[in-house]
């Protein structure tokens, strides 16, 4: 469902260029949930953005559904991504002036949807959030933002889902919340890419991978 | 939610920032608006002002004018009288006339009912020798005014002269040593000087005044008169053509001629003040168009300076907004908003930040004037209300345009890498 085919991406910064991918290539099939694991600057989310159309490869190919992302214009790319991919930011990325229940529904703003409003409200209460939803994220707990990012990847109902390390704000609680949220998904027929060092997540994961400067190791 | 859902949200909760941006357009659409009002006010108060001065001049000048015309007028049509088989020609080279009349000539126009005419005064003049002196005088015979009907009081304009008396002009008693009292011996008669005149630089100078009667005997002529003077002739709105007309009809073989100096006198002091008041009320013109044109061009030149500055101003503001906001142009983006949405987004907010600055500025700025105004005059202008509800919003929004649609072009990714 999800094709990676060995994806380079440089980054040119002050001091030099920066090899984030170097020939990066997996494989997540629907129903899947594919762990990917590595050392801080390996390129995990490198590879997670460019997987979400997010960031354009300098080289290889991002395939969903045989479909090229990059061959798509910018606006063709965002609608697709808006009807089939969720993005969970490590840095989540909320919106500062939108309550909880509003950046939930704030994926639907490109996929108008009359029970989107619903479907918040749902989710909110889902991942603990049912008495948050008219918080602007400034007043949120670090770990609450993080469901309330994850609570938007979901709006939509995307067949892939794109995580990176939603866990790590979390405790146990919250984070078996969020895993079996995804494993769940994963069981539904979605595809899901789980950027984490939380040993909590490998019972959930099909697979998992092991990232190495820049490039997909084998099996770890 | 939709789009414009989006925008309000943010502004309620970037209060503070949007009240700057307001602010900020209101402070330079209301300085932009209070200078054009303040300018096209006192511009036109100062037309004002200068239309006045010219008309006052021009009022002035037509005065003065209707002055030298009534004072030329009360100056009198001084004519003289002359035989109609008088040739002109032979009257200018002779310097006196050469063809004569009968005295009574002078008694029928005094005793007409000619109203222009009101001194009446026979003379007899001839060039003639003083053999005694061995010189070639003009000799000159008067008598007495003669008397006008029943409105005859009038004061006499020239002093007769007695029989046997005598008055010289200039040359001669200068030339001789002659003085008033002397007696002198003119062609065998006996005169006494009654009056020696002053240089007065014409013929006078060597003429001769003498009783008429003396004169016509001295001369062969008796009873002969050579022209009459008819003398200040003050009648409202005479002029010489009517005088001409009326003394024809009385003295049929007559003519008549206006002392020539006379007439160009008035007709230059006329030419004169007519010239007088174009002058003034056209220095008046041009010191006034030259006075709008430098108005023209210094308002001309402030307008622009002060506009150029508002509008780097707001553009300044919106850009800056847009600036501020790149990581959220990238959520948005991530979300899978067109990108026209975004710029949607932007725009109006944009539009709404200039619309309300421009409209408070506008009030603000029209307001303060009224206030620090005395008179209270309305400074309201639709055309540049219009300007500046339309002009604010539209310049905030070209400014925002191209940086939230370079920020849009961009790879979410890379704007959200910003943060
Ligand atoms: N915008 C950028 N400009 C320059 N270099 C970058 C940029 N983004 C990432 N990099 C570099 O690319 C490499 C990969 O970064 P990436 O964020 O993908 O690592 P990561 O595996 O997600 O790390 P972490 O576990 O700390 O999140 C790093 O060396 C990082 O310094
Ligand atoms: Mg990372």
């Amino acid at each position: 469902m999800l094709a990676a085919i060995e994806v380079v991406k440089r980054y040119a910064g002050p001091a030099g260029q920066v090899t984030a991918l170097a020939g990066a290539s997996l494989t997540i099939e629907a129903g899947e949930l594919v762990i990917v694991r590595g050392p801080s600057g390996s390129g995990k989310t490198t590879l997670l953005l460019a997987c979400g159309g997010l960031l354009a490869p300098d080289a290889g190919r991002v395939l969903v559904d045989g479909q090229d992302l990059y061959r798509m214009t910018p606006n063709e790319r965002a609608a697709f991504r808006a009807r089939t991919i969720g993005v969970i930011f490590q840095q989540y990325h909320l919106v500062p002036y939108l309550t909880v229940r509003e950046n939930i529904m704030a994926a639907a703003l490109a996929v108008p949807d009359a029970r989107a409003g619903d479907r918040a409200r749902e989710l909110a209460a889902r991942f603990g959030l049912g008495d948050r939803e008219g918080h602007v994220p400034a007043a949120l707990s670090t770990g609450e933002r993080q469901r309330a990012a994850l609570a938007r990847a979901f709006l939509n109902r995307p067949r892939i889902l794109l995580a990176d390390e939603p866990t790590g704000n979390l405790d146990a609680g919250n984070a078996e919340t969020v895993l079996s949220a995804l494993g769940e998904f994963a069981r539904g027929g979605g595809a899901v890419l789980l950027v984490t060092h939380d040993p909590r997540a490998a019972p959930y994961g099909a697979r998992t991978v092991a990232m190495e400067a820049g490039s997909i190791g084998t099996p770890a | 939610m939709r789009i414009l859902g989006l925008v309000l949200r943010e502004i309620r909760f970037r209060r503070l920032s949007f009240a700057l941006g307001v602010l900020s357009v209101a402070v330079a659409v209301g300085c932009l608006a209070a200078e054009l009002a303040h300018l096209g006010r006192y511009g036109a108060a100062r037309q004002a002002q200068i239309d006045a001065k010219i008309d006052a001049t021009e009022a002035a000048m037509r005065r003065l004018e209707d002055d030298y015309r009534v004072i030329t007028k009360r100056m009198g049509f001084n004519v003289q009288i002359f035989p109609r088989g008088q040739s002109l020609a032979e009257l200018h080279a002779a310097g006196h006339g050469t063809v004569f009349m009968p005295e009574e000539r002078a008694e029928t126009l005094a005793r007409s009912r000619a109203v222009s005419v009101q001194h009446i005064l026979p003379v007899l003049q001839q060039k003639t020798a003083w053999p005694e002196r061995e010189r070639t005088v003009i000799l000159i015979g008067t008598r007495a005014e003669i008397p006008r009907g029943e409105g005859a009081a009038k004061q006499p304009v020239l002093d007769p002269v007695p029989a046997g008396a005598a008055v010289l002009g200039w040359c001669l008693h200068r030339d001789f040593g002659i003085a008033r009292g002397d007696r002198i011996a003119f062609r065998g008669r006996e005169f006494t000087v009654a009056a020696c005149h002053e240089e007065r630089g014409t013929a006078d100078d060597i003429s001769l005044w003498v009783n008429l009667a003396e004169a016509q005997e001295m001369l062969g002529l008796p009873g002969k008169i050579s022209a009459i003077l008819a003398l200040s002739c003050q009648c409202e709105g005479a002029a010489i053509e009517g005088i001409r007309a009326e003394i024809a009809a009385i003295l049929p073989d007559t003519q008549v001629i206006e002392y020539a100096f006379q007439a160009e006198a008035r007709r230059e002091a006329r030419t004169r003040a007519a010239r007088a008041r174009s002058d003034a009320v056209g220095g008046e013109e041009s010191f006034a168009e030259e006075s709008r044109r430098t108005w023209e061009e210094f308002a001309a030149a402030l307008v622009p300076v002060v506009a150029a500055a508002c509008f780097v101003w707001i553009g300044v503001l919106a850009l800056l907004n847009v600036r501020e906001r790149r990581s959220e142009i990238g959520i948005l983006r991530a979300l899978g908003l067109h990108a026209r949405d975004i710029l949607a987004i932007f725009l109006a907010r944009a539009g709404l930040v200039g619309a309300a600055g421009a409209l408070l500025g506008y009030a603000g700025g029209i307001a303060a004037l009224r206030a620090a105004s005395p008179d209270g005059v309305p400074f309201f202008s639709a055309g540049i209300f219009a300007a500046a509800m339309l002009g604010a919003p539209a310049l905030a929004m070209v400014v925002s345009w191209l940086p939230a649609l370079m920020a849009a072009r961009q790879d979410p990714a890379a704007v959200l890498r910003e943060e």
